[in-house]
């Protein structure tokens, strides 16, 4: 967007600058307002901000002239952690890089790992791992487009997305046994398998959702307040988008079909019949119907994948990598030295370098992990969507009104745990 | 997979791969010259074949405890190309008594913060960075933790609070703390 105006070296803390009135063909008579450009802060905790950022902005009247988000407060050393357990227990820190769509994180890093190795997971546990991430993503976009309409003053979207989304954590607490922090799957495949009657449950809930999100768009679609803070608001170009590194519903709202799930394959993505939903302007509102179609993409490829799915096992047999079946352990003494190596010394990869990614529900997450040879990660680099994306913020509303930030913040779901790592 | 823009690198610049090797997945890796890196990653980026126009991320390694481990750190490089459809892997490797690496800003607008991560993390620096501070830890921090010798269980000491003198804290402190 190089029509906005670059904003000039920005102010110190304490410093103003008068307002450049120009005094040209003025009638002399009438008295300008003096102004001056002015520093405030938004966050560290601002309700609009979810999560913990703190937004540097600098105005003059209403418009935005220099923006500097400055994060970081939800630090947590992800890497650094990662890097000292062993490959198994960087699960529940995966958890927490984006807490609203945990299972993605968790099988995203597991699928890089699994490339590492050379692992080859069974197809039962590969349609699962498809079920839940699309659940997550219906959950993520739920709660993205939900808290869209709540900030921009429709407090009953909101409510319609998080009963829908309440529905989803349930069926997510059947599966996993938590309702945000699942830690769920294993390098090899998954710790368990679907509960008894689960199924059935999932296509009621589809069901429900889909009618809480049809009920969302009557609300809001063609809402005259909510279409004219999001329409024209927040824009950025598709080439600023890739420069930037946007990924995503953010990056597809320009108009280019970047998707990983069609891009690069993984799982059973390939077997299944869905589209990739773009927008045009690169705008709120087109950010916004990016989401609303994927959710219902999403819906038809769980209903796909539920259909499809093979009965087998869930994770592969080998004790080097998955834990033994408890008679084995306790009946055993094979069973005995598998399970206790492999709790001690945690499953060995081999040495060696890999850059992978899968579709999380704000865009690529990429891991680059370096083994070198033993039961922990040498390095874990996580490529978090929401970071290049909170980093072209500034560029998206510099020159515009204050009030196109609030949308803008929410269309581009910002998720503090991923980008502050 | 990116077979065909290596190839173009080292047509165009023959010197500028130092290395290229293939990892276990099949991802096939270019180490670049420290000096020719802005060159090679414009020509990736503008050439009209190849494409690369979406950046996808870059951070540093710190190599100190791999049995290969001279230079120290890499900066790894990954972008993604909507034509070829494919993700190039580049590196290059600094020493620790030089961590410099000239900054990609001017290129890719989104290697601005990777490169501060990069920085905070590893204290590798950029040259030509328009704005090389702390990203996710605070200024004052001592160290850079994702190095090796950086210990798991480190402390940092406790730091002054900084002075606020642009808020008004209203009347009864007359501004002051």
């Amino acid at each position: 967007m190089s029509d906005t105006p670059r904003p000039d070296a920005p102010l110190r803390p304490g410093e103003y600058r008068p307002d450049d009135v120009s005094e040209d063909g003025d009638d002399e008579l009438e008295s300008h307002l003096k102004t001056k450009r002015m520093r405030i802060n938004m966050g560290p905790s601002h309700p609009a901000t979810h999560g913990t950022v703190r937004l540097n902005i600098e105005l003059e009247g209403e418009t935005i002239t220099y923006l500097d988000p400055e994060i970081g407060f939800l630090h947590r050393g992800f890497q650094k952690s990662c890097e000292n357990v062993t490959w198994n227990q960087c699960l529940p820190y995966t958890d927490r890089l984006n807490y609203v769509s945990a299972l993605a994180n968790n099988f995203g890093f597991l699928n890089a790992v699994e490339k590492l190795m050379g692992l080859e997971i069974p197809l039962r546990a590969q349609y699962i791992r498809v079920i839940g991430a699309e659940l997550h993503r219906l959950q993520d976009h739920l709660t993205a487009t939900g808290a869209t309409g709540l900030e921009l003053g429709g407090f009953a979207p909101f409510l319609l997305a998080m009963e829908a989304r309440e529905l989803i954590q349930d069926r997510v607490t059947e599966l996993t046994g938590a309702r945000l922090t699942t830690s769920f799957g294993r390098v090899g495949g998954l710790n368990r398998d679907l509960p008894e009657a689960w199924t059935d449950k999932v296509l009621r809930t589809l069901e429900k959702t889909l009618g809480f999100i049809e009920e969302m768009e009557t609300l809001m679609n063609t809402n005259r307040i909510f279409v004219d803070r999001t329409r024209g608001t927040g824009v950025i170009t598709a080439e600023d988008a890739l420069d930037f590194g946007f990924t995503g519903p953010c990056l597809r709202a320009c108009g280019i079909d970047y998707d990983v799930r069609k891009a690069k394959p993984y799982w059973v993505y390939d077997r299944l019949d869905f589209d990739i939903p773009v927008g045009q302007n690169g705008d709120n509102y087109d950010r916004y119907l990016v989401r609303l179609e994927e959710m219902k993409q999403s819906e038809k490829i769980i209903r796909q994948a539920l259909r499809d799915i093979p009965p087998g096992p869930v994770i592969v047999d080998d004790w080097r990598i998955a834990l033994p079946p408890k008679p084995e352990v306790y009946g055993t003494i094979e069973g005995v030295i598998g399970h206790f190596k492999l709790i001690m010394e945690g499953v060995q990869v081999p040495a060696g370098e890999i850059y992978d990614s899968t579709e999380s529900p704000n865009g690529e997450l990429g891991w680059y992990i370096v083994s070198d040879g033993g039961g922990r990660p040498y390095k874990v680099h996580v490529r978090a969507p929401g970071f290049p994306i909170l980093s072209g913020v500034p560029r998206m509303v510099t020159g515009r009104m204050l009030a196109d930030l609030i949308p803008t913040f929410d269309t581009i779901n910002m998720i503090g745990g991923e980008v502050e790592q | 997979m990116s077979k065909l823009a290596l190839d173009r690198i080292s047509e165009r610049f023959p010197s500028a791969l130092v290395q290229r090797y293939v990892d276990r997945a099949g991802g096939e890796w270019g180490v670049v010259d420290r000096s020719q890196l802005l060159d090679v990653l414009a020509l990736v980026k503008n050439d009209a074949a190849l494409a690369f126009k979406l950046f996808l991320s870059l951070e540093g390694v710190d190599r100190l405890q791999l049995p290969e481990n001279d230079p120290r750190f890499e900066v790894v490089y990954f972008v993604h190309s909507l034509v070829l459809k494919e993700t190039l892997r580049l590196k290059v490797r600094v020493s620790e008594d030089d961590p410099v690496v000239p900054s990609a800003h001017a290129i890719y607008q989104g290697t601005n913060w990777w490169e501060r991560l990069t920085f905070d993390f590893y204290g590798i620096t950029f040259s030509g960075h328009p704005d090389l501070r702390r990203i996710l830890l605070y200024e004052e921090f001592k160290g850079h933790p994702l190095r090796k010798d950086y210990a798991l269980r480190d402390r940092q000491p406790l730091i002054p609070e900084r002075p606020l003198k642009d808020i008004f804290r209203g009347p009864g402190t007359s501004g002051v703390q």
